[in-house]
């Protein structure tokens, strides 16, 4: 690591001013960033950290009926508290990585950082949510811009995301053998007005939704509505772990198989 | 006996009470006072010329102590090699310089070419990025059949080509090995992959080096299986210290398996940094450094040919293999693909013509070395793919083929240049075919499909060389080392002992099961028993840990010592009760006299050693120490049978492991408990071989497994339960405890069943592909099931 100052910031207000000084940067559970850090990949000046900002934590149902999850909520409190209002999602939160990223990473540095192998990226798109920020709400299709890119500007931080509930949601997810972060995976949600469907780990471009898979559900909520439907693997990942052939094809396994778990 | 605390007792692992509590003393623990501590600026290319290393900024740096580059080392000799392979024309292997640290030329990614010693290890990090370093990129070498075409790029400009040794063996075979193929009724080929592994210890390597100007005396603290033969290497061969001025301790050391053999640079950089920089100075390797700096095993590429007459009888085996070496020799690696494989080739079989031609080849990689098993997992793997791949071409039994080719007389004289001393592969067959329940495997094929999964059955046996070795054997053939073991058995006044032992413990409970067998033969509590290993100033010289020889050599250099110790004890009591030696009997802890009730204590005959005022001072020394050394006269031949069941998913092409059976002859045994455990392990190994791990550099020599994002090791989540079995022992008949050594084979056995049972499951799914390389990941079994 190189040398850096931290600063803790007890509401949103002192931490967007903090980061105002010169390559700040936000902390929040540090499970990417310090391995970053210690790799010596990045050089932030100033570490500014979400821990202590009170109003970013915690899970709670508004009286819109959307489930809205602090920023700096760890993936062990929404699996737990989630559970009750929306199950899949705290499924979701409950399969990342292990006890200790659970513990310590959150949904703001999930959502902030985009890995295009992340697990909350797909149940933020699939769910159709909205990334509010300390400046603006953001709907989470105009939000992911591809892998390692939002639509959040220099020194914006996320500070909760607002999920509608479906009328029924589930994730299913295949893991690459190593990291355990999903090759593949699908996040199907279904409304009472439409079906979404985000894939995460498959393409170069990041979470994606699949909207031909999104039509066919719409019309025929069953897995073999997506019997013939596949995606052109052109744009998706082709790694030691697998081919974009491979990719592909397990985009429509994974699918299929979230499908039917809803029944 | 099974007794408490006595041969064949499960007894409990007495180093586990620190290794669990957080109390263990590793390397990394040990800091030294006024310690500097030391980066490696390393290689990130492949292959390149270095041009300039300028380190006059890094030396302004804050904390830098020094800054050594391969300049530094000129004068200083070459990391060794311990072993000289011969090849078919009766020529020594090439064999190149290797470097304390870079020069001219890097040769791998991670290669070290500076090391600043600093204050901190953030200063030495800071002032290493400092340095400016100009490397003239030269096309990388990474794929060994490419590597040994002519005009390939050198990876050592003074060698005549990439080609270390084209070894034939037994090359006078060959002809009538060509003939007996030609003469077959039926030849089964086969070609594959052994891949490319990281040993992935939970300790990484660590040494700290220390000088005393006092003495002029050096120690290193490193992480190694056998401090001696690092002593030795490293003082005679690199740094030029004579032996009674360097001290090498290895204390707990969390796990080795074969990587932490080898004399690496580091150790000999922080030796000799301790000296110019008068004070201590430390590494600790990171993960990442441990990816591109410890030894990786296996890489092999094979083409393997079987002839059969026509009742099915093996008639001949050829094999042609490409091992790779990596960018230098590291210390055994010539070994590996030769002597530690070449004579496995005959398996459990009576296959009487076996010819193995094996070319090991530099790359612009890490270098390979010893890895669990080291040479026999290749061997088997080859083999019992091979097989039966031949009866599924046969239409027969996989089984019934193997028993029909099974050895059956011993002592057996292979065509490839060993004597199994003894063995049963039928009884461990047998056993494995108890527990495997065959007869029940239909209804669970059908419960698997009844889910949309393929279920598959797979089987192999395997046979290894442990106990390595004999002395004069390895000389011939080419090792620069002696393999006896020695022990040290000092007995104090009031009767506790301690046994110091060349043995090393890096997790395999040499604390309990040694002090059982000591225990034993004199009949005390083996609490009394205290093993102490890993320093070259306590114990004498020994050469360690490896090749599952631990009790085998070094338990019976212990049985020798001991035996020593009985026999003059027995003296002392004769004297102690007036009566014949020739009479004394040891039972339960007490010397007696036969036929009388006349009897003294143990702890009164010790006593009496070191009080010797009613003592035969005129023929017996007073004191109770002995030091035996021994060299086997054979190498010890662990056998088994090995069976493992899958449930394959078709659509994802995800293999998951549902039952895997072990059937071992390990002859006696000493803890039952710690052998399950060492194979559990071994299994967890193979297992993490044939599914998981996979080591991949891209064709630029770029390593694209350098970390556990993408190198996969195996987890609980990935193993069953397994169903273990060591009751078939026929007891190796030339050591004194008729032990055989059991570290290994769970990983030279259990691959080929695994990808035996995935192949059987692709078969029930309608697709027969032959074969699939390792590690059968999903993306691979899915390419297959649809190619
Ligand atoms: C062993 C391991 C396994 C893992 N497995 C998985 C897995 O299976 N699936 C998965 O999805 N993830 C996995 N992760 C990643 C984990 O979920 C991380 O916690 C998450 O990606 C980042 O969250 P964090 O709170 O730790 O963020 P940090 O590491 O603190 O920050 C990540 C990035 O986001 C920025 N940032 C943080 N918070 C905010 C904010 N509120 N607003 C704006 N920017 C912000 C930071 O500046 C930084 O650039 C794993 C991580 C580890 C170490």
């Amino acid at each position: 690591m190189y040398n850096f100052d931290v600063e803790r910031p007890q509401s949103i207000a002192d931490a967007v001013q903090a980061l105002s000084r010169e390559d700040a940067q936000p902390l929040s559970g540090g499970q990417t960033l310090i391995p970053t850090l210690k790799a010596r990949l990045a050089a932030p000046s100033v570490l500014v950290s979400l821990g202590d900002v009170d109003e970013m934590k915690g899970v709670c149902m508004s009286d819109g009926g959307q489930l809205c999850i602090g920023g700096a909520t760890t993936h062990a409190t929404v699996a737990a508290e989630a559970a009750a209002h929306y199950p899949a999602l705290a499924s979701l939160a409950a399969r990342i990585g292990d006890p200790a990223v659970r513990n310590r990473g959150t949904i703001g540095g999930s959502v902030a950082n985009n890995d295009p192998s992340a697990c909350y990226p797909a149940g933020v798109l699939g769910s159709g949510a909205t990334v509010v920020t300390n400046a603006r709400e953001i709907a989470a299709d105009d939000y992911f811009q591809g892998m390692f890119t939002t639509a959040l500007e220099e020194g914006e931080i996320v500070t909760e995301v607002k999920f509608p509930i479906p009328q029924a949601a589930h994730y299913e997810k295949f893991l690459q053998p190593a990291s355990r972060f999903p090759l593949v995976a699908a996040f199907v949600a279904r409304f009472s007005d439409g079906v979404r469907v985000a894939i995460t780990g498959a393409s170069n471009d990041g979470v994606f939704r699949w909207s031909e898979a999104e039509a066919a559900l719409a019309s025929n909520f069953s897995a073999s509505a997506l019997d013939g439907l596949s995606v052109d693997s052109t744009d998706m990942i082709s790694d030691l772990h697998g081919t974009a052939e491979y990719r592909a094809h397990l985009i429509g396994v994974m699918t299929k198989r979230a499908v039917a778990a809803i029944g | 006996m099974p007794k408490d605390g006595g041969i064949g007792a499960s007894s409990k692992r007495r180093e586990d009470v620190r290794f669990l509590t957080g109390a263990g003393n590793y390397t990394d623990d040990m800091n030294m006072w006024g310690q500097a501590h030391v980066f490696f600026l390393r290689s990130d290319v492949a292959h390149g010329t270095l041009t300039n290393v300028d380190t006059s900024a890094a030396a302004e740096m804050p904390g830098v102590v020094q800054i050594f580059t391969g300049a530094d080392f000129e004068e200083v000799g070459s990391i060794p090699c311990g072993w000289q392979v011969t090849d078919k024309h009766g020529e020594p292997m090439q064999e190149p310089r290797h470097p304390v640290l870079a020069h001219g030329k890097v040769r791998h990614v991670g290669e070290p070419i500076a090391a600043v010693v600093a204050e901190t290890l953030e200063q030495a990090r800071d002032a290493a990025e400092a340095i400016s370093v100009d490397i003239d990129e030269l096309p990388a070498v990474v794929n060994m059949k490419e590597a040994v075409q002519d005009g390939a790029p050198k990876v050592h400009d003074d060698l005549t080509s990439n080609l270390c040794y084209d070894w034939g063996f037994v090359e006078e075979n060959k002809d009538a090995v060509n003939k007996a193929f030609d003469e077959a009724a039926h030849v089964t080929t086969l070609e594959l992959v052994n891949n490319r592994l990281v040993a992935n210890p939970m300790e990484p390597r660590v040494a700290i080096g220390d000088y005393s100007r006092a003495g002029d005396e050096h120690t290193l603290y490193t992480t190694s299986q056998n401090p001696h033969v690092i002593r030795l290497l490293m003082g005679a061969f690199v740094l030029g210290i004579p032996e009674h001025k360097l001290r090498v301790v290895s204390p707990d050391v969390g796990g080795g398996f074969g990587t932490k053999i080898f004399h690496y640079q580091e150790e000999a950089f922080c030796t000799f940094a301790a000296k110019a920089c008068n004070r201590p100075v430390k590494w600790t390797s990171s993960r990442t450094e441990a990816f591109m700096s410890d030894a990786h095993g296996r890489d092999h590429v094979t083409k393997i040919e079987l002839a059969l007459d026509a009742d099915n009888n093996f008639t001949a085996l050829r094999t042609d293999t490409y091992a790779n070496m990596g960018a230098y020799l590291s210390t055994f690696a010539p070994s590996v693909p030769t002597w530690l494989h070449g004579t496995l080739m005959a398996g459990n079989y009576k296959t009487p013509l076996i010819y193995v031609n094996v070319k090991a080849v530099f790359t612009n990689t890490v270098p390979v070395d010893a890895y669990r098993g080291a040479g026999r997992p290749e061997a088997s793997f080859q083999l019992e793919r091979l097989v039966d791949k031949a009866a599924h071409e046969l239409e027969v039994d996989p089984i019934a083929l193997r028993r029909q080719n099974f050895i059956t007389e011993f002592p057996y004289a292979t065509p490839v240049a060993v004597e199994y001393d003894t063995g049963d592969y039928n009884a461990t067959m047998d056993k494995l075919e108890e527990m495997a329940d065959l007869s029940g495997f239909d209804a669970r094929r059908k419960a698997s499909e009844a889910k949309g999964r393929l279920r598959g059955f797979g089987v192999n046996c395997y046979i290894e060389a442990c106990g390595i070795a004999p002395s004069n054997l390895v000389g011939q053939l080419g090792a620069r080392a002696g393999l006896y073991e020695s022990a040290t058995v000092r007995v104090n006044a009031t009767g506790g002992l301690v046994v110091m032992t060349g043995s090393h413990s890096h997790g395999q409970g040499h604390e309990t099961s040694f002090a059982q067998v000591v225990a034993d033969m004199i009949g005390i509590d083996e609490g009394m028993v205290e093993i102490v290993h890993g320093d070259t100033s306590k114990v004498p010289m020994g050469m360690g840990t490896y090749g599952s020889r631990s009790l085998a050599v070094g338990g019976s250099a212990m049985v020798r010592a001991t035996e020593k110790i009985i026999a003059k004890a027995k003296k002392i009591a004769a004297h102690l009760m007036e009566a014949s030696e020739a009479d004394i009997e040891l039972k339960d802890g007490a010397f007696s006299v036969a036929g009388t009730d006349k009897s003294v204590a143990w702890g009164d005959v010790t006593l009496a050693a070191y009080v010797p005022h009613n003592y035969p001072l005129e023929d017996v020394e007073p004191g109770l120490e002995e030091t035996a050394f021994y060299d086997p006269s054979n190498f010890t031949y662990p056998s088994g049978a090995y069976a493992c069941e899958v449930e394959l998913d078709p659509d994802t092409g995800e293999v998951k492991i549902e039952r895997f059976l072990a059937a071992d002859d390990f002859g006696n045994v000493v803890n039952p408990m710690i052998v399950t455990g060492q194979v559990h392990g071994g299994l967890a190994q193979g297992i993490g071989q044939a599914l998981l791990e996979n080591c991949a550099y891209d064709s630029d020599g770029q390593l694209l497994s350098g970390s556990y994002m993408d190198y996969a090791m195996p987890r609980a989540s990935d193993l069953p339960f397994y169903e273990v079995d060591h009751s078939c022992q026929t007891p190796c008949t030339h050591n004194p405890l008729g032990v055989k050594g059991c570290g290994e084979a769970g990983a030279i056995g259990s691959p080929p069943a695994v990808v035996n049972a995935v192949l059987d499951a692709m078969r029930s799914g309608g697709k027969d592909v032959g074969h699939i390389d390792m590690p059968v990941t999903p993306a691979r079994v899915w390419a297959a099931m649809n190619g």
